[in-house]
């Protein structure tokens, strides 16, 4: 909800506070609510109910969609800034962060003062958040959800601060809840008074998450739940500090190279991005990038990708220290590709496809891509060369022309003819005069992805006076029902 | 690929020999087209490219792009560069000739820029001869300077041969090919005929009188419809 609200404020459109606003996801019969603003929780909306119910209690509210990947990329992106507080953090579920702050709440000032300064660490993001510190990932999952403000469980008062809340904190699907309630079974304390016995056998065959005796053995640390963190990879780099400032980084590069070669190669790894980032002495920094088509470690090559980068560094009154950082790391393991010794061709290919990009841009080197169609500016696209190549079609049945203009130029033509080529136009400001033809050839538009309304196209080949070959169309027939009289246009050029 | 020399009668047969050895020559070679819009230059260039698995680095400048269009539907590989300045052009087929895996490096230059002065030229020429590599310069718009190009053409398309079946349509295409500074033969000009579907390339001396070359269009078949 509050991201929502950032976003737009951002946009510039920010709703008032007092307006009810729910955000909502597809549901079996129809939108539910996904999460409420304070004004809508103030009118009774709840989580989970169906927006058209909400909409006989609140006849005001606005209702917007969520965008679920976004929150749980946001999430992942808070799990890992959440190891500002401790090393062993995981996300936990659609809307939470588990953290193992075992030997590290006394950094913080005790666990009080930590989760208070995490609160205001998160406000500042713009984040509200429910924190609860306890001795198990259950019981910490329960109170933060349905406990007091903050709160803070030991393992001596776990049992007294689990018992009065409902059975809802034990982390169990919704209807083996309901049917708790309907045993008469509402709050934790209920549960623990029961003979174990008698919840074993009630709920033997069930899985974890329907069976409230082992949730409840979990929450009250009577099993083991360890927290597995995401390890974030480290960092592979080179260093390079140097005794004194400079202001080009060019001799350097050799030794920064071959440093993180022998690190990835030591890790079994290739890397398809360098960042070299240099640290100025007035304390700025400048980065400069380069990538690679294909997973690499060949310092050689590698240092090559930056030549010609080096001088679009600003280096100020010098710097001290040099940063060489891989990124786009992947295992890349040692192959023998050939027996007589010599390099594979793919692998030239690729290296000069990109020193290429590195110098002049990915855009700039490009292959041709054959499509499947007959219109001719489809027939062949350009894509990108750090891609792999695609796979080739068949060649056209008819004659094509070797040069196709980037978009079809219209000619004026001066001395139509009735079914054929003109016999005199103008392009380019330049009368041309067409001394044989061959043609019509139609090319129809292609319903499925033209636009209605599209105007069939008749090709011709043509010679001028000059002997130069070009390919010539018209734009439609007279009174096809599409617009006026057809127009003429030049789209290439024949051998 | 078949080649055919057919001496001409007019000029010594020694002043002619041998213009396919010319025109596969693995080093530098420039071709100048007489208008800029004539794709003849290119379809010149492109019939000289050996046939194999190994593609062609095609770089165009961004003049060259707009006014003659991109290559279409080529029978070799190709890898396509797209560059706004001469400078980088040469820079690009510099970089393409050190490398192996390329079978030709094709650069379309237009006008006479400042970059491309006999320095630039020496270097080409160095490099593709280093790696036995054709290696062929487009020009368009230009006039020919100082240049250290071993081979250097100028090439115009000619009215093609006649059809087979259709006498109003164009059919073999045709172009004169004039070498006129070449290290390797002496000057000299031929009429060439392209079998684009055969891959055959012919050679033959020009006729002078224009009413003996055979189907050229111009006469007979002006007002053929």
């Amino acid at each position: 909800m509050e991201r929502w609200q950032k976003a737009m404020e951002r946009a510039g459109n920010s709703a008032p506070d007092d307006l009810p606003t729910v955000l909502v996801t597809e549901g079996t019969h129809g939108p539910v609510v996904h999460a409420v603003n304070r004004a809508a929780r103030l009118t009774g909306i709840k989580r989970g109910g169906r927006v058209v119910d909400m909409r006989a209690l609140c006849p005001e509210l606005r209702v917007e969609y969520a965008d679920l990947a976004g929150d749980e990329a946001l999430l992942d992106r808070l799990t890992l800034w959440a190891r500002r507080w401790c090393p062993w953090t995981r996300r936990d579920g659609a809307d939470g962060i588990i953290l193992d702050t075992t030997g590290s709440d006394h950094l913080m000032g005790g666990e009080a003062a930590m989760l208070a300064g995490m609160e205001a660490d998160l406000s500042t993001l713009g984040l509200t958040a429910q924190l609860a510190a306890a001795p198990t990932w259950g019981a910490a999952w329960g109170l933060a959800r349905f406990g007091p403000v903050r709160a803070l469980a030991h393992p001596g008062n776990l049992t007294e601060q689990l018992a009065p809340l409902p059975t809802d904190v034990l982390r169990l699907e919704a209807d083996t809840v309901l049917m708790l309630h309907r045993l008469g079974l509402k709050t934790v304390g209920d549960l623990i008074t029961i003979p174990r016995l008698s919840l074993t056998r009630r709920f033997s065959r069930a899985e974890l998450a329907r069976n409230p005796l082992m949730r409840m053995d979990q929450a009250f640390g009577k099993t083991a739940e360890p927290i597995a963190s995401v390890e974030a990879r480290p960092p592979v780099r080179a260093l390079s500090r140097l005794p004194e400032s400079i202001q080009d980084p060019t001799p350097h590069i050799p030794l920064l190279c071959e440093d993180l070669c022998a690190q990835l190669e030591k890790a079994g790894q290739g890397c398809r991005q360098l960042a070299l980032t240099v640290f100025r002495t007035d304390g700025e920094v400048r980065t400069v990038r380069a990538a690679t088509s294909r997973p690499n470690r060949d310092a050689e090559h590698l240092a090559r990708l930056f030549e010609g980068k080096l001088e679009r560094i600003d280096p100020g009154f010098g710097f001290d220290l040099i940063a060489l950082e891989a990124g786009g790391v992947e295992a890349l393991e040692t192959r023998q590709r050939r027996l007589d010794g010599k390099v594979d061709n793919d692998l030239e290919l690729s290296r000069l496809v990109d020193r290429l990009t590195a110098r002049f841009g990915s855009r700039a080197i490009q292959r041709p891509a054959r499509k499947a169609s007959h219109l001719p500016e489809r027939a062949q696209g350009w894509v990108s060369a750090m891609t792999m190549p695609p796979e080739t079609t068949d060649t056209p049945a008819r004659e094509r022309p070797i040069r196709l203009l980037q978009a079809p130029e219209e000619i004026r033509v001066l001395y139509a003819i009735p079914e054929g080529a003109p016999a005199q136009f103008i392009w380019r400001r330049q009368t041309l005069n067409v001394t044989r033809y061959a043609g019509p050839e139609r090319i129809a538009p292609e319903w499925w992805q033209d636009r209605p309304g599209t105007r069939l196209r008749d090709y011709f080949k043509i010679e001028d006076q000059m002997g130069r070959r070009f390919w010539l169309y018209r734009e439609g027939l007279h009174e096809d029902g599409r617009g006026g009289a057809p127009r003429w246009f030049l789209h290439g050029m024949f051998a | 690929m078949v080649c055919t020399c057919m001496a001409a009668t007019i000029k010594s047969p020694s002043r002619l020999a041998r213009p396919h050895s010319v025109f596969r020559a693995r080093t530098l070679s420039e071709v100048f087209a007489e208008t800029a819009l004539d794709a003849g230059p290119s379809a010149f260039v492109l019939a000289s490219l050996p046939r194999h698995s190994k593609p062609v680095l095609w770089v165009q400048d961004r003049l060259s792009t707009k006014e003659a269009g991109d290559p279409y539907l080529l029978d070799v590989p190709l890898l396509r560069v797209q560059l706004s300045r001469p400078a980088d052009v040469l820079q690009a087929m510099e970089d393409g000739l050190g490398c192996s895996a390329l079978g030709a490096v094709v650069g379309e230059v237009w006008g006479d820029p400042h970059a491309l002065g006999f320095t630039a030229t020496k270097r080409l020429v160095m490099r593709a001869e280093a790696s036995d590599m054709p290696c062929w310069l487009v020009r368009r718009a230009s006039a020919p300077a100082l240049s250290a190009a071993r081979n250097r053409w100028r090439v115009t398309s000619l009215p093609a041969a006649a059809h087979p079946d259709d006498p109003r349509a164009p059919g073999q295409p045709r172009w004169r090919a004039e070498l006129f500074r070449s290290r390797m033969a002496p000057p000299a000009e031929w009429v060439v005929r392209h079998d684009r579907a055969a891959d055959r390339i012919h050679f033959s001396a020009p006729l002078r009188d224009g009413a003996l070359a055979e189907g050229d269009g111009t006469r007979g078949q002006f007002r053929a419809r």
